[in-house]
């Protein structure tokens, strides 16, 4: 291939912190002259497609403080720069959240999994990306810090719109917050692709917890490629709330999941496409959820 | 290499925009194959144009460009990444592995004769990148299902469509490796 025919981005300059406050201290400073540099699967192709162009990248891969799966009291923390190889394979989310490491083992293929990371993922924000809707499903909290201090926001306020979030250009998202389930409960993601690796057409994700006599004390259900951003189906969870769950009830879920879904025609499908395949997932999920809890 | 604090002593915004970008080199250290390089690169000169036009290394082929096709895996640190998809800049320090780097004193790797023996590539072109790829599933896992063999290759596209032999090869590799 001739050089000339490359893709390559435009011209940037370059810094690797090496410590949180580092980190920081440039993003204060540069403010939205700067881009943060993660697993860069995400931010590299959109810049050699010239779809973004910023003028410094910021690179945290080199702050290792920031990569971690580590249960604390009630709480599963896990740090931004974790890699989705990294919670795929650690024991913990197998053991605590079964519902993370679906998706982790389903986000683009082992290479990319080799750099892709949850914050990256997160702070991106793309309405089919596989951990929004799960951070909806299990009413996670995001943390974010800057040089004046540190911002913990709930999931449901996190994300704004299309690839837009609550972040401010001087905030770095630093860690995700995890309640740790108790009891009989179990959680499960459901994802639609036409081919290994896409992105999802649609994807739902159940987190559920039940009482002694199996009725549903708490459910959670985000929907994700169902919006610009991902959609926390509250109707369909309030519908669930101290019932027995039977199959009549996992159809009156789907189908009100379905009602709150506002998916957009696009090349993976039609809007009503999507719209019918959202009930069939979120049924999915609930069904594996509801197995995994029972088995608890 | 420019590190943070270096950026932070530049006194005003207005200052730092005008020595943005073009001007910026930096000097990097790769262990690639077992040798040792530095090199003075760009910051948005990606790594597989690194190993191929900076240090010659044309196995690494590029495909996509777009993250999608895996003709530019390479073993970095260990793990298989995407080359395109990572800066040079990013992979100084580290200890890289291209399909140059696999035979060792003429003799082929058992992955690569194992391609070989199944028959398992028609154009060739996504060949590098699949036997790395295979090299990294092989490295974690010394004897994996069909299943694991088809996951591990998942991100490396194959356009002859030869899947069938390529899963033949990275099997009878894992057993040859283990004996």
């Amino acid at each position: 291939m001739g050089k000339d025919l490359y893709m390559i981005p435009k011209s940037f300059e370059y810094c690797a912190p090496t410590n949180l406050k580092e980190a920081l201290s440039l993003m204060a400073k540069l403010k939205e002259d700067a881009k943060i540099l993660a697993g860069g699967h995400s931010l590299i192709p959109m810049m050699k497609l010239r779809v973004l162009s910023p003028r410094i990248i910021v690179d945290i891969n080199k702050i290792k403080e920031l990569s971690y799966i580590k249960v604390k009291g009630k709480n599963i923390h896990v740090g931004a720069l974790t890699r989705h190889h990294e919670i795929e394979s650690s024991d913990i989310i197998n053991k605590y959240l079964p519902i993370l490491s679906d998706a982790a083992k389903v986000i683009g293929d082992p290479q990319v999994r080799n750099m892709g990371t949850i914050g990256g993922s997160l702070a991106h924000a793309d309405p089919a990306a596989d951990y929004p809707p799960i951070t909806l499903a299990l009413n996670a909290t995001i943390k974010a810090k800057s040089l004046r201090g540190e911002r913990k926001i709930m999931a449901s306020k996190f994300f704004l719109d299309i690839f837009t979030t609550t972040l401010k250009p001087t905030e770095l998202l630093t860690e995700v917050i995890f309640p740790l389930p108790s009891g009989k409960s179990g959680g499960a993601f459901a994802k639609f692709e036409r081919k290994a690796g896409d992105f999802a057409t649609v994807s739902a994700a159940v987190q559920i917890a039940l009482d002694e006599r199996e009725r549903v004390k708490s459910v959670g259900i985000g929907l994700g490629a169902a919006g610009p951003k991902p959609i926390k189906a509250t109707k369909a969870e309030r519908l669930m709330v101290k019932k027995k769950v039977d199959d009549n009830l996992i159809e009156k879920v789907a189908e009100r999941a379905k009602e709150e879904a506002e998916p957009i025609s696009d090349l993976r499908g039609s809007a009503e496409y999507k719209k019918e395949m959202i009930a069939v997932y979120v049924k999915r999920a609930l069904k594996k959820a509801l197995e995994r809890a029972k088995a608890m | 290499m420019r590190e943070g604090r270096d950026m932070l002593k530049v006194k005003s915004r207005k200052k730092l925009s005008e020595k943005v970008a073009p001007l910026q080199k930096c000097s990097i250290k790769v262990r690639v194959n077992e040798k040792d390089y530095e090199a003075i690169v760009e910051p948005r000169l990606l790594l597989v144009h690194f190993l191929r036009d900076v240090l010659g290394l044309t196995g690494t082929h590029i495909g996509c460009e777009t993250s999608n096709c895996g003709a530019c895996t390479v073993i970095l640190n260990g793990k298989s990444v995407k080359s395109c998809t990572m800066f040079a800049v990013q992979a100084n320090g580290s200890d890289i592995l291209t399909i140059e780097g696999l035979a060792k004193n003429g003799k082929l790797d058992p992955i690569q004769e194992a391609f070989w023996e199944h028959h398992a590539l028609q154009c060739g072109y996504c060949t590098p990148g699949m036997i790395l790829s295979a090299y990294a599933l092989l490295s974690r896992n010394k004897n994996p299902t069909e299943e694991e063999i088809r996951i591990g290759i998942s991100g490396n596209l194959c356009r002859c469509t030869g899947y069938q032999n390529i899963v033949k090869a990275i099997s009878s590799a894992a057993e040859k490796m283990r004996r």
